[in-house]
């Protein structure tokens, strides 16, 4: 098991455990686990967008299963982070279709105007560019995610105005 | 202009909000679904010829027949959003701008299958889509639509949306029974099929978003209606997503039976190439069908029309046709490395693959590999023999089709392309620059091919 020497503070707000029950409700009363994936995604959302070891055991209780029905759904779904990222990490689909319209050309244009090289998080912890496999945006390529939303029909210009959008704290990450 | 009855209302300002919806027809349906025997609404889809829009193409009437309800067990309707299908974002279009009309269709199809519980799985990336239907349920059920005795029927259902969290995998649908019971997604040996045993070993139908959006128009217009539109055993209209090197990307709704050929020089459809480029190769299905090159697009091999349907699009079988799959139309002309392309499918596939089987999860790594090395000038003569003897020891040797997806891209590439992938082998010099073929095309340089000799 990986294990994150880095620390991360827990904090279950009245909000957030609010919203998980009402996700729990979703599901028959002895169908709790089903909830997780769901679950875990407004906890990832309230906690820096990653998943230490410690978080995931308090998901577990939550929902009275065991760290270990948790921590392999963690590691089976790729938008669940088991380290810190970026604040801004920028998920750039680069399969064929973004392929065929620029993105290889655009991730390189973003890694060397951030100084990163591709899943390299910036030194002032602000950005990350990722390669990820096709988020369904075929016809808007080239494209990235980033939290939440999606950022389509790119070019240099209009990623160096979402940099300074970032920079300029412009940008919504999640949508509560 | 072709006839439309999924996006019909698309256009119209704020229908994605109930009153909206609802001033224009919305949730009519349901009203006359409960005056119906749940049966013959079964049979009215039946009549409809509605295939599956998924990309399996499995008859949806045929599907929703199959389901238990001998056992007495509570049985489950879900709708399958977890669209993730390279070249595909049809499903998305319709959730995001009248996510009404999959609730209204949900609310139909559910009341026809006898499912007290239903559900509706979307991808975890289309995070902001899972929002806006989340909201359009909330609206249902506060205007009756949803919950207890509706609308005074006496019948029952409750609707939820679930989000998944980046697994490709889980749009196969026991894969995804199992990420909705919040299990890893690995797919189920069936039999049981999941009519028979699914979600919490329930009864359970799996159906497409575009599909059982088509159920509204089906219970108003009744099934020998829609069986009219489109043509022959493609019944019905379409949605196809298209992508690549053409002037007009995006959603199309297209009536069955139309030529490829006008679909994609039509203003009304693709617009034609970019730049006027030569076309050079098509993938009609999304990234697992056969890729078809240029000289079988226009014209099956017989020499007649190929047309947008199940039936056009396959004949020749895979030798020379392909599949209409799930309607993911990615277009390539001429600046394309077929190589290159085939290595990122390959790539996509060894990601996705869930690791449960040992020719998918191995093989699917190995043919990213040697497309790799082909690709950057290492590939050897003896590669391309090798992509197809691993693609043929993976197809039909695993749990679920991702397999088959997987391998079908590399034999159709070989088949139909072969001589490019011999240039990569024999000019590495020439493919060093990942553009390669942007200044030099292919064709101009095919003749070299030929004079040497291995």
């Amino acid at each position: 098991m990986e294990i994150s020497n880095i620390k991360q503070e827990i904090n279950i707000t009245e909000a957030l455990m609010t919203r998980i029950n009402e996700l729990i409700s979703h599901y028959p009363a002895d169908k709790k686990k089903s909830a997780l994936i769901p679950v875990l995604h407004e906890v990832q959302d309230a906690h820096d967008n990653w998943l230490s070891v410690e978080l995931q055991q308090k998901v577990a209780e939550i929902l009275d299963i065991l760290p270990i029905e948790v921590y392999e759904v963690v590691t089976f779904y790729t938008m669940f982070n088991t380290k810190p990222i970026a604040k801004y990490m920028f998920e750039f689909c680069r399969t064929s279709c973004c392929a065929t319209r620029g993105v290889e050309d655009l991730m390189e244009y973003a890694c060397s105007k951030l100084g990163v090289k591709e899943g390299e998080i910036t030194s002032d912890g602000m950005f990350q560019v990722v390669g990820v496999e096709c988020l369904g945006a075929c016809g808007y390529a080239p494209m990235l995610q980033l939290g939440d939303f999606y950022h389509e029909k790119l070019s240099k210009e209009s990623f160096d105005k979402l940099i300074e959008d970032c920079k300029a704290e412009k940008i919504t990450l999640h949508d509560k | 202009m072709g006839r439309k009855i999924l996006l019909d209302k698309a256009n119209i300002p704020g229908i994605k909000t109930y009153e909206v919806y609802r001033e224009n027809g919305g949730y009519k349906s349901v009203e006359k679904a409960l005056t119906m025997q749940p049966d013959d609404i079964t049979e009215e889809v039946k009549t409809s010829g509605l295939r599956g829009r998924g990309g399996a193409g499995f008859p949806v009437g045929m599907k929703w027949s199959f389901i238990d309800k001998k056992s007495g067990k509570p049985r489950h309707l879900v709708c399958n959003a977890d669209e993730s299908e390279p070249g595909t974002f049809k499903d998305r279009y319709l959730m995001e701008y009248i996510p009404h009309l999959l609730i209204e269709g949900m609310i139909t199809s559910s009341y026809a299958l006898g499912c007290n519980l239903s559900y509706i799985y979307i991808r975890g990336e289309y995070m902001w889509v899972f929002k806006i239907l989340e909201k359009a349920i909330k609206e249902a059920y506060a205007n009756g639509w949803l919950g207890k005795n509706i609308k005074g029927s006496g019948y029952d259902l409750d609707l939820y949306v679930h989000v998944g969290a980046g697994a490709y995998i889980c749009g196969e649908e026991t894969a995804l029974i199992e990420s909705l019971e919040g299990k890893r997604g690995n797919p189920r040996i069936k039999p049981p099929f999941p009519a028979i045993s699914g979600l919490w070993a329930n009864p359970t139908v799996v159906n497409n978003v575009e599909s059982i959006s088509a159920v509204p128009w089906i219970v108003m217009n009744g099934g020998a209606e829609y069986a009219k539109i489109g043509l022959e055993r493609s019944t019905g209209t379409k949605l196809i997503s298209a992508s690549g090197h053409i002037k007009n990307p995006g959603v199309f709704e297209i009536e069955m039976g139309i030529t490829v050929e006008e679909f994609i020089n039509s203003d009304e459809y693709c617009g034609g190439m970019i730049d006027d480029r030569p076309l050079k190769a098509l993938v009609p299905g999304g990234s697992s069908v056969p890729i078809l090159p240029a000289h079988l697009i226009y014209k099956t091999a017989a020499g007649t029309d190929r047309l947008m349907t199940y039936e056009s699009l396959s004949d020749g079988g895979f030798a020379t046709g392909s599949m209409l799959g799930s309607g993911g139309f990615i277009v390539y002309n001429d600046t394309t490395c077929i190589v290159r392309n085939t290595w990122n499918f390959s790539r996509f596939y060894h990601h996705e693959s869930c690791g449960q089987c040992t020719p998918c999860r191995e093989g699917t790594g190995w043919l990213e590999k040697i497309l790799w090395r082909i690709e950057n000038g290492q590939g050897r003569e003896e590669d391309i023999e090798l992509l197809w003897n691993i693609q043929s020891k993976i197809e039909g040797n695993t749990i679920c089709p991702l397999g088959d997806a997987a391998s079908w891209p590399v034999a159709a590439a070989i088949r139909h392309f072969r001589e490019e992938f011999e240039y990569h082998v024999r000019f590495p010099e020439k493919i060093k620059d990942r553009n390669h073929f942007v200044a030099e095309p292919f064709s101009k340089v095919q003749h070299l091919v030929s004079k040497q000799s291995v």
